[in-house]
């Protein structure tokens, strides 16, 4: 067992782990963070996509033991008293259908934007292409970023 | 109808925004796979490395002593309960359907199937601990090609044979239409297995207390899951309550009874503890049942103008191994659409279900319909081709005119109504068609090294499954009816409860705004409840783009019940005859003075206390509707895709994409909108990207996402999308459905797209998905063959 | 998705990873990013005893200007790469490549080095590090050595780095003045691996090719160098037909596989068209 200390969306937690611990069990199983969803086993599909150290990562492909000292933000601590400005520009667009993709693709939205505030429609397309969603077409996601940049969306 | 409604009505065709969001885009959801129960135990599969084999032991022995492992069982351990995972559709009388034990006990059939279960305190041992698990087989020869499999010589995947049914229709002399017939195309199309790949992985809860079963699972169909428990596992249906919360895309994969669900319920009853199973993506792309895989022989008769006379298909569907619950109904749904849009003097269809050693296929989107549909447009395409005439005419010289219409089809289907020449006209304008055309000439006369190639798509569909007596006469299990209640509470808001069971299609939105209209309450007033068969104890779940078309009309139903009975409370209370009332806008008045009346809340509120109603009527403003109906619905559409074909590499790349849709009255233009893109996606991805493939021994090789190529944003175009309006006359909400619309229409018009921009080169077809491989060898081998032609040279 | 059991040190110096991973033997591996290994892990395609984490050597990260060289920490991430200004300046093909390298939220872990020392023949920086002749420094028990990337990639996803060596860093020569570069990627989806990739770098000079060095990704059990095309290229004229007819001889001695998502012959092809494309932006025709 390892022992680690990290923030998660602004809570700090100190959790001895098995080394072999995915962050994304220890954040659902062990926090009870549950809005990151897993969604495949070869990282490809970005539903567990959250923030560490600012940026975003798979949270299926770090370990937990990885994480120890590090900061990291998921979808559960995006909102500020009000949704994030990519939360209501995904609602606003009908940027989500079941949704299961949804907190994945928000926090890389953020991570894009973040990069590249004003990003064109290919930029978009190719920043969320870590990111699989099997319902909306992508259409209604790449209005909702385009909206949140519009909408001037401080990282 | 005669029922008054509005006269206005704001609520039907308004972009709400979903009410569904609030939890979904915060991370506040309630997926199957967050539940915890206490002393909850973990449930993990050993599941068969082959394709075939006899089972000759399984010891689970050390697995049973490994750390943390509660439990482990072989199927032989639940030989007496596990009974047949269920087929609902047996499509013929003489139907082989042989036995499907959730786990198997004496052969697997294909790779992936259960062999053994260990049920642990956590994930993490319950994975570890089925390596332990010592399973002996004695390997059998796999049975991989359906085109073979009907051999002699061939080895058997059931001992009763490899052939599951055949099923034939046939209208009109078919003989006649083809005798001297001027023109005569014949194809062979492969419909490519697919992986439907809903994001969230499948996974079930089961907990046992005192002999009642709660299921929570990742299902489209909890009522129907809930009545096959009862039915063939033995348990009594009123101690089983089924929730599906919060389900994330099914696309037809989550349309089943499933071993893992079995049983975990069997699990949880034997253990008396809570289990849970989660599947991984590669567990998933091996067990979620897969969709198409049909190779299609298709031939049609023509006129020297290109007038169709006959249309001749013969099918091989392959079943995989086992007949899962509509297995065998799916290429069913496509006998009837092969016709499409167009008239003609005989139809044959035949299908022949076969088995091999492979994952059984089921219903994905469209199920049947997109087979057909592919099918049909693509051979139009070669029909235009042969009469040297521009695909959209030809199509326009075989249509149902929309002065036609109610018409009924060669496959003896009615169409209500439909406007063919309405959605092609807007559809060529917002393609830009003509000038797409002569930009393709001047590459054409170039030889400029990327093609550009056009596709038309022109489809109809039969959606909201079903009418029960059609589906009793096509030998389905069970009805196609649905249910919903309005309760109606004191303080005038609203609960509606429906049999349709939604995960990710925005019933919750939708639901609002039907109930929104017809009975005049705030949409913010309405809360929907779906998923629990505790809460909604009948319904027929959501598949078949059947939620609106089917469910809506039963809501629709239960609304009016409301009022009815809302007028005679009114009557009473304003001492007036109940004919003299008028609903308008949410009050119920006199008629001809708005003044004089109640809201309809004020109405709940009377009946709530009940201290002055009418002689025998009940305190109580809820109700119930079932609906059933009395034809499928017909949505259709025209599709125009342009693409940019590399020559060099193969490689193609959509340039434009045109949907024009016509699926009746609009509840919201959002959810419309974002159901079409959606399918498209879908049908492109079946066009260019995705297959299920299996190696000779019968392994699986697309296990991962990293090998079954779902694609992202980057590799998909975007969508302009428009709409026209023809009302279905058969439901009172003019509705037709449009979940699958995007899927079935989607992929011949990529395809004609390509082989479009490549037929000058003499390439007739590409084989789906179009990879850049494969449209390179087309090439190749066009070239190889106009150059032996040719002498030699070019 | 659940990887098997293993150890696990996240060692404070580079000596003490040396030490940790010489005493963990041929079971013990190192990680660094992990974006490789997770995934091998989560399937249980791989099942070392221990992981020796790397991440904490901060040592190991960034980029040095030598003069005539560069050199780039292991550590260095896939987007430090991607947007280093130095890399961007001196070595553009390392930045375009490795802006190919799966997704960003990827990249943010990925290193150059865990690429290049997984030595995936489908990986992006393998075949740019032969194109751009760089240098491998590796640490081990008996010190540091430096390892040319012609002689690193020894099979499939094996290097020449001896049991207990750790990949320190990768030592890149500039490209000078007249020097171009190009990074075709083949793949079927935005996120798939590459069926080829041509990684190309050309020195232009009065209207012809003075030299060029092509990569060549996924031709073969190792990232492999287009001789046959390099040396047809050198002094060709710098048009479009004469590249394309020295990209004719760009899979001469490749042996690339066939499977799910590409046939060997078609990789062939492939290589000469993508070559031919590189060359011509590499060369600036």
């Amino acid at each position: 067992m390892a022992s680690i200390t990290v923030t998660v969306d602004g809570v700090t937690y100190s959790d001895e782990v098995e080394p072999r611990l995915l962050l994304v069990h220890y954040l659902r199983e062990r926090l009870g963070k549950t809005g990151t969803p897993v969604g495949c086993d070869t990282s490809n599909c970005g539903a567990c996509t959250v923030h560490m150290n600012g940026v975003s990562v798979k949270s299926c492909s770090v370990l937990a033991v990885q994480a120890d000292g590090a900061e990291i933000t998921t979808i559960e601590g995006m909102a500020n008293g009000e949704w994030h400005p990519l939360q209501q520009a995904f609602h606003a667009e009908h940027g989500l259908q079941c949704g299961y993709c949804t907190p994945g693709m928000i926090m890389a939205a953020a991570d894009l934007l973040r990069t590249n505030p004003h990003p064109s429609e290919q930029e978009i397309r190719e920043g969320l292409e870590g990111n699989l969603c099997r319902c909306t077409g992508y259409e209604n996601i790449v209005r909702a970023v385009r909206r949140a940049a519009e909408a001037g969306v401080t990282p | 109808m005669t029922t008054d409604t509005q006269a206005a009505a704001p609520e039907l065709g308004k972009a709400r925004l979903r009410k569904e969001d609030a939890r979904l885009v915060t991370g506040q959801t309630n997926w199957t796979d967050n539940m915890v129960l206490p002393g909850m135990l973990h449930m993990c599969f050993v599941r068969s490395p082959y394709a075939h084999a006899r089972i000759t032991s399984v010891d689970v022995s050390a697995a049973r002593s490994m750390p943390g492992v509660i439990a482990a069982f072989s199927g032989a351990d639940f030989a007496g309960e596990q009974a047949s995972l269920p087929c609902a559709w047996p499509v013929t009388a003489d139907i082989l359907i042989p036995p499907h034990p959730p786990m198997a006990t004496e052969e697997v059939r294909y790779v992936g199937e259960a062999v053994a279960v260990v049920v642990a305190r956590d994930r993490y041992a319950a994975a570890d601990a089925i390596a332990a698990v010592d399973v002996t087989y004695e390997p059998l020869p796999p049975v991989l090609d359906m085109r073979t499999a009907l051999d002699e010589s061939s080895p058997k995947v059931h001992e009763a044979g490899n052939k599951s049914y055949e099923w034939v229709f046939d209208q009109g002399d078919l003989d006649a239409a083809f005798r001297d017939a001027p023109v005569v195309i014949e194809r062979n199309y492969r419909q490519q297995r697919l992986i439907p790949s809903a994001m969230e992985p499948r996974a079930v809860v089961a907990t046992c207390v005192a002999g009642e079963i709660t299921l929570w699972s990742a299902t489209q169909i909890p009522h129907v899951l809930r009545f096959a428990l009862a039915a063939f596992f033995g348990i009594p249906e009123q101690n089983i309550r089924v929730i599906a919360p919060d389900v994330g895309g099914g696309f037809g994969s989550k349309l089943q009874v499933t071993a893992e669900e079995v049983l975990a319920v069997l699990i949880a009853r034997r253990l008396g503890k809570p289990v849970k199973w989660t599947e991984s993506r590669s567990e998933g792309n091996l067990t979620v049942h897969h969709g198409r895989d049909q190779w299609q022989r298709i031939r049609i008769a023509a006129d020297s103008d290109g007038r169709l006379r006959g249309l001749s298909v013969d099918l091989l569907a392959d079943m995989g191994a086992y007949l899962m619950l509509v297995t065998p109904g799916v290429p069913l749904l496509g006998a009837f659409m092969f016709p499409a849009i167009y008239k003609m003097d005989a139809y044959h269809f035949a299908c022949t279900g076969v088995f091999t050693t492979k994952m059984p296929t089921d219903a994905y989107r469209g199920a049947g319909r997109p087979e057909a549909t592919f099918a049909i447009e693509r051979i139009m395409d070669e029909l235009a081709a042969e009469l040297h005439v521009d695909p959209l005419e030809i199509r326009e010289r075989n249509w149902i005119k929309h002065e036609e219409f109610p018409y009924t089809t060669i496959a003896t289907l009615t169409y209500d109504s439909g406007n063919y020449e309405a959605a092609t006209a807007k559809a060529k304008e917002l393609f830009g068609y003509d000038e797409l055309r002569a930009e393709q000439e001047r590459r054409r006369a170039s030889g400029d090294p990327v093609q550009l190639g056009i596709g038309v798509s022109t489809y109809t569909e039969m959606c909201g499954l079903a009418p029960s007596r059609v589906l009793g006469s096509l030998s389905y299990g069970a009805g196609g009816w649905e249910h919903a209640s309005v309760r109606m509470l004191p303080t005038g808001k609203v609960e509606v409860v429906t049999g349709s069971s939604a995960h990710g299609q925005g019933h919750e939105t939708a639901w609002s705004q039907i109930v929104a209209d017809k009975l005049g309450v705030p949409f913010e007033d309405i809360r929907v409840l779906h998923g629990d068969t505790q809460v909604s104890h009948k319904g027929m779940d959501t598949y078949g783009s059947r939620s609106l078309t089917v469910g809506g009309i039963a809501l629709n139903g239960a609304c009016e019940k409301v009022i009815a009975k809302a007028k005679v409370i009114t009557a009473h209370m304003l001492e007036a005859s109940e004919n003299d009332i008028e609903f308008t806008a949410g009050r119920l008045h006199v008629r001809g003075d708005p003044q004089k009346g109640h809201s309809i809340q004020e109405i709940a509120l009377a009946t709530f206390a009940a201290h002055n109603l009418p002689d025998g009527v009940e305190p109580s403003l809820d109700s119930d509707a079932t609906y059933d109906p009395e034809n499928f619905s017909y949505p259709h559409g025209t599709h125009l895709c342009a693409t940019e074909v590399d020559t060099e590499t193969g490689r193609v790349t959509i340039r434009s994409y045109v949907a024009v849709d016509d699926v009746g009255k609009v509840v919201n233009p959002l959810i419309v909108e974002g159901q079409v893109h959606g399918g498209l996606a879908q049908g492109i991805a079946q066009a260019l990207y995705e297959e299920a493939v299996y190696d000779a021994d019968g392994n699986l090789l697309t296990t991962t996402l990293a090998d079954y190529l779902i694609p992202a944003a980057a590799d998909l175009p975007h969508f302009t999308t428009g709409r026209t309006e023809t009302p279905a006359t058969t439901n009172p909400l003019g509705v037709k459905g449009v979940g699958e619309a995007g899927t079935i229409a989607s992929t011949p018009a990529v395809v004609n797209a390509i082989v479009d921009a490549l037929r000058p080169m003499g390439v007739r077809d590409i084989p789906m998905p179009c990879t850049p491989e494969r449209v390179w060898r087309a090439i190749q081998s066009a070239r190889d063959s106009s150059a032996g032609q040719n002498g030699g040279g070019q | 998705m659940i990887p098997a059991k293993f150890d696990y040190t996240r060692p404070g110096s580079l000596d003490e990873a040396v030490r940790a991973l010489a005493d963990g033997g041929e079971d013990a591996k190192v990680i660094a990013g992990g974006q490789s290994l997770l995934p091998l892990l989560r399937l249980r395609l791989a099942f070392p005893d221990l992981l020796v984490d790397v991440g904490g050597l901060d040592g190991l990260r960034g980029v040095r200007d030598e003069g005539d060289t560069l050199l780039i920490g292991a550590l260095t991430t896939h987007d430090e790469v991607v947007h280093d200004p130095v890399i961007r300046e001196h070595c553009g093909l390392l930045a375009e490549a490795a802006g190919t390298v799966a997704d960003p939220a990827v990249r943010h872990r990925g290193t150059l080095g865990g690429s290049l020392a997984h030595a995936d023949p489908a990986g992006d920086m393998p075949a740019v590090a032969l194109a751009l002749n760089a240098t491998m420094i590796a640490r081990g028990p008996g010190g540091e050595r430096a390892i040319g990337a012609g002689e690193f990639f020894l099979d499939y996803l094996t290097t020449a780095l001896a049991p207990g060596e750790i990949l320190t860093g990768v030592r890149v020569p500039k490209l000078g003045p007249g020097w171009g570069y190009r990074y075709e990627k083949f793949h079927l989806t935005a996120q798939a691996w590459a069926i080829v990739g041509v990684a190309a770098v050309a020195r232009r000079s009065d209207g012809h090719v003075a030299e060029a060095r092509i990569g060549l990704t996924n031709m073969g059990l190792v990232p492999v160098r287009a001789r046959g095309a390099e040396e047809a290229a050198a002094g060709a004229e710098a048009t479009i037909e004469a590249l394309r007819t020295a990209a004719g001889r760009a899979d001469e001695g490749t042996q690339p596989p066939s499977d799910l998502h590409g046939a060997a012959d078609y990789r062939r092809h492939l290589a000469r068209v993508l070559t031919a494309r590189a060359l011509a932006v590499a060369s600036g025709v």
